[in-house]
């Protein structure tokens, strides 16, 4: 018998006690759970932008305001339909959205949320001081919306169209998350770094979310203003902003259902304190800002995970994983491969690469090259500027001078994404895994820049067929590995060593025609040192060609075709391992001299 | 516009830059050393400013009551955590220092909260009565979760500064006042143009204080602590230095600048329980110009926004501020562009 999973079963019951409710409620909690959809809309956004891509915003309320003008004015002013409303609401959140993520996104964590209070301040402040906008009496005989000949002018019938769209809208987010653009926007907290090594930019990948999760506020926008039927400044102020993102905290920044608990408790917990606090106090509108902004702090203090991170982690205790269903594993067109060049054809040629920090020569003129079908060990004592050199060939770091020729291409000066385009993979000495991701996961994020589905396509759910391609390659790879059979555990509970490996499964699953290592046997045990030096070779007789950065000459020596030996900087030997190791420079360097 | 109303809109700007340059000063000094980016530094110092306004008119300062409660909420929070390490015999200390110390400028404040005290020392006592605001919030509310990561730490920030106008409002009322100016008399510069006293303590107390600020910095220990805690919060660890006590230090010398902020704004503005806000805004953007690390940067940032300010409000009073925050587009463009990109400020955030 098929079981059904429980959480299918919560939805179902959610989805069934929302489509009843309006037939057993009064009209007072129908318009409640009108404000918990549209606040759970503003604040799933907030839960994808801030829970899930590590930003925030402080200016959520501002874009709701400018959406819910936009169409106010359009249909008041203009006596124009609010579907077209609705397009122009977008329109404008959207392109607000993306001058500021533009402005702001190339720079530090804090500067968004700091540009966002100012940005929330002064939308709130235009509002209330343009003529054509009301000024702080706002806008008001707004037209209700029309479905056919249909009015949506009674809150019950808005109701339905308002839960609609939160459904719409977390399916989106769900099948978003769980496709190409939405590994992405899961990497973003692993660091630029590691987006850039599979072939995406960080910055694009943060503004795009950030346009998404400002879209949704718009959309939220519109409906208030429909629902309403009349916008003033006041609900558009930071101090709203701030009340969506606690609302995003207190049901759970990790899990898109979050957005909607987070915004019913918050909203049930407002209006029982307007209940309450007036028979105890003539000061209620104080002590209640006083007392959510106090209740803010706790949760942050002791729940950072929300209402729905305690459910998680109760439901992980009661219920046992059942096997995750592994998807469709019927066979389709493998993504396609590059064309790998002929055994022998130099790929890689450094010549002359210096880089300088300052007064420190760390690179000093080296140069080599790394034929096709070779592996090739970059050795040298500790400081000898391995992994600084092995930065200037994956363009990490900028070169001070010299020239890095990749596939008749020369790549200083190149982004290390564009490199990572052509084909060349790395794998990282600090291991940059997301460990809340699965294995399958994480090494479907190196095929990143070989697939092409963006936000729309993955949240609509068009980019199926493709996203098969991407779970037949990544699994195909994670089989390569060994690790096939774990593909859906988390690569958090991995240990070191095998995170290693699982690095190099994803870097292979950008089809690489170079594979750059960096240290990737430092502390792995002596079994699975053999393991990777014989998936090493293995994969070079399927034609890979492998640049190793190692420590361990051991583990080298037996491994590679060829050696390049640096020290303080410059290189000192290059030759076969026999040739190297008789080699007294290389003795010098690695015991020190007898002399 | 004449050359005339230019030259007083510039000294009013000049004058409004120097309380900005104070406030940037304090915002960069407790992010470079806390990470914490610290929004309700503004109410700190509109609470100077009402506290003065108290005293003017010959009433207890409300101010008393929220550092007592305020000190009694660090005292439970480190009694509390001195109890889960189980040194509970440091604990007769840690009142002493958390619960009895900040409560001294309280005792000041009602000894001299009477009429015909002398103006100078109603000034003094409403700057000390501050102080001990920033480092209390400090202790209770960033101390517990002071490794969070930056987003953390900047949502309670907001948050408290919210809290704190609540309490604002609670404690002082919706009613604004103005204080007496500290400084009359006027400074006649020829050809009829003359500068008020008040601008001019208020730019001579920001060369003074930045002045000493420097100092400081580069000739005492604990400035240097300061500094090397800024720079590596692990390093100055290894090296014995506390970061919880630099901290500290760092929230006492803001509270300073904001009680300052305050007496020296009150006789110009008129200050409600949240006007603070705007002007800790305004040091942000200041010390946004700096990049949250120049102190020199801010410094003529925060000139730049209050000349700014100033022009911009005789063009348009009510969309002065919106015009002030527009002066962050050309400097973050500027800044996206110059920007490389350092792999040094990605972090997990805590789920």
């Amino acid at each position: 018998m098929k079981r059904i999973d429980p959480s299918t079963l919560v939805i179902a019951a959610a989805v069934i006690a929302l489509a009843v409710a309006p037939a057993f409620t009064g009209n007072f909690t129908v318009s409640l759970l009108n404000d918990i959809g549209i606040g759970a809309l503003v604040a799933l956004g907030l839960v994808l932008l801030t829970g899930v891509g590590g930003a925030t915003s402080f200016g959520q309320a501002a874009f709701v305001g400018i959406a819910a003008y936009a169409s106010a004015w359009l249909t008041t002013a203009q006596g124009l339909s609010p579907w077209l409303g609705l397009a122009f609401a977008l329109l404008l959140t959207g392109l607000s959205a993306l001058a500021i993520g533009m402005l702001t996104l190339r720079l530090g964590g804090h500067f968004l949320p700091l540009s966002t209070i100012a940005w929330g301040l002064s939308i709130a402040m235009l509002f209330g001081n343009v003529d054509a906008l009301g000024r702080h009496t706002g806008l008001s005989n707004i037209p209700p919306l029309h479905i056919g000949g249909w009015s949506l002018a009674d809150p019950r019938a808005m109701y339905y169209l308002i839960w609609a769209l939160v459904g719409l809208a977390l399916l989106f987010s769900h099948n978003l998350l769980r496709s190409r653009p939405g590994r992405a926007i899961r990497g973003l907290r692993g660091g630029a770094t590691l987006l850039a090594s599979v072939g995406a930019d960080a910055y694009r990948v943060r503004l795009t979310l950030f346009v998404t999760a400002a879209l949704f506020a718009g959309l939220a926008g519109w409906l208030y203003a429909h629902m309403n039927r009349f916008v003033s400044p006041s609900p558009f102020d930071v101090r709203i902003s701030i009340e969506y993102l606690l609302m995003a905290v207190a049901g759970g920044l990790g899990h898109l259902s979050g957005a909607l608990v987070g915004s019913a408790l918050v909203l049930v917990l407002k209006n029982s304190l307007q209940d309450v606090l007036p028979m105890l106090t003539q000061r209620a509108g104080q002590l209640e800002a006083i007392a959510f902004a106090a209740l803010f702090i706790a949760l942050l203090h002791f729940a950072r995970s929300g209402v729905m991170g305690f459910v998680a982690r109760w439901a992980r205790r009661r219920v046992r994983p059942g096997g995750r269903r592994d998807g469709d594993t019927v066979l389709v067109e493998p993504l396609p491969h590059r064309q790998l060049p002929a055994r022998g054809t130099p790929i890689l040629s450094v010549k002359g690469a210096v880089k300088r920090f300052g007064g420190l020569v760390a690179v000093n003129d080296v140069s080599f090259d790394v034929h096709a079908g070779e592996i090739v060990g970059l050795i040298g004592p500790n400081g000898a500027g391995k992994s600084t050199m092995f930065n200037l060939l994956t363009c990490t770091l900028p070169m001070t001078a010299g020239q890095v020729r990749f596939l008749d291409r020369d790549i200083a000066g190149m982004r290390q994404r564009e490199v990572a385009r052509l084909g060349l993979a790395r794998t990282f000495q600090h291991v940059k895994l997301r460990p809340h991701m699965s294995l399958l996961d994480n090494v479907a994020l190196g095929a990143h820049s070989r697939t092409r589905a963006g936000v729309l396509r993955a949240g609509l759910r068009l980019d199926r067929a493709e996203e098969r391609q991407i779970m037949q390659e990544a699994r195909r790879q994670l089989e390569r590995i060994g690790l096939g059979d774990r593909a859906h555990e988390l690569a958090g509970s991995l240990p070191l060593g095998t995170q290693r490996i699982l690095e190099i499964a994803r870097a292979l699953a950008a089809d690489p025609v170079l594979l750059v290592l960096d240290e990737p046997a430092a502390g792995l045990r002596r079994k699975e040192k053999m393991a990777l030096g014989e998936l090493l070779r293995k994969l070079r007789d399927e034609g890979v060609t492998i640049l190793i950065v190692e420590h361990d000459m051991d583990f080298v020596m037996k491994l590679v075709d060829r050696l390049v030996v640096m020290n303080f900087g410059a290189k000192l030997v290059e030759g076969v391992p026999a040739a190297v190791r008789a080699d007294e420079r290389v003795q010098a360097a690695y015991l020190g001299s007898v002399a | 516009m004449t050359w005339d109303v230019a030259l007083i809109l510039l000294t009013d700007g000049l004058a409004n830059g120097a309380i900005y340059l104070l406030a940037g000063l304090g915002l960069v000094l407790i992010f470079s050393v806390t990470r914490v980016v610290f929004v309700p530094f503004g109410d700190i110092a509109a609470f100077a400013a009402l506290t003065l306004a108290a005293f003017e008119t010959d009433r207890l300062p409300p101010t008393i009551g929220m550092v007592a409660v305020l000190a009694l909420l660090a005292t439970l929070t480190e009694v509390g955590s001195l109890l889960r390490r189980g040194e509970a015999r440091r604990i007769p200390k840690a009142v002493l220092a958390w619960g009895v110390l900040p409560l001294l400028p309280c005792v000041l404040a009602w000894l001299v909260a009477r009429p015909g005290m002398p103006a100078a020392l109603h000034i003094a006592v409403s700057v000390l009565l501050v102080v001990p605001i920033a480092p209390l919030l400090a202790r209770v509310v960033f101390q517990p979760i002071a490794d969070a990561s930056v987003l953390v730490l900047l949502i309670v920030s907001l948050a408290l500064h919210f809290l704190l106008s609540g309490l604002g409002l609670l404690f002082f009322g919706p009613e604004g006042s103005r204080t007496s100016p500290l400084a009359d008399g006027v400074l006649t510069l020829g050809d009829g143009f003359t500068v008020s006293g008040q601008v001019i303590l208020m730019l001579a107390a920001a060369v003074v204080l930045s002045g000493l600020f420097f100092l400081v910095f580069e000739r005492t220990v604990a400035g240097k602590a300061l500094r090397a805690t800024a720079v590596n919060r692990v390093g100055a660890r290894l090296v014995g230095i506390r970061p919880a006590r630099t901290a500290l230090l760092a929230y006492g010398c803001a509270s300073l600048l904001a009680g300052l902020i305050g007496v020296l704004i009150a006789p110009v503005t008129t200050m409600y329980y949240d006007s603070g806000f705007i002007i800790g805004l305004k040091a942000f953007v200041a010390a946004i110009i700096g990049g949250l690390v120049s102190y020199p940067m801010t410094a003529l940032g925060a000139l730049a926004v209050g000349v700014v300010e100033s022009f911009a409000s005789f063009w348009s009073g009510a969309l002065k501020d919106v015009i002030v925050f527009s002066l962050l587009i050309p400097v973050l463009m500027l800044r996206s562009f110059l920007s490389v990109h350092s792999e040094e400020d990605e972090e997990e955030v805590d789920q």
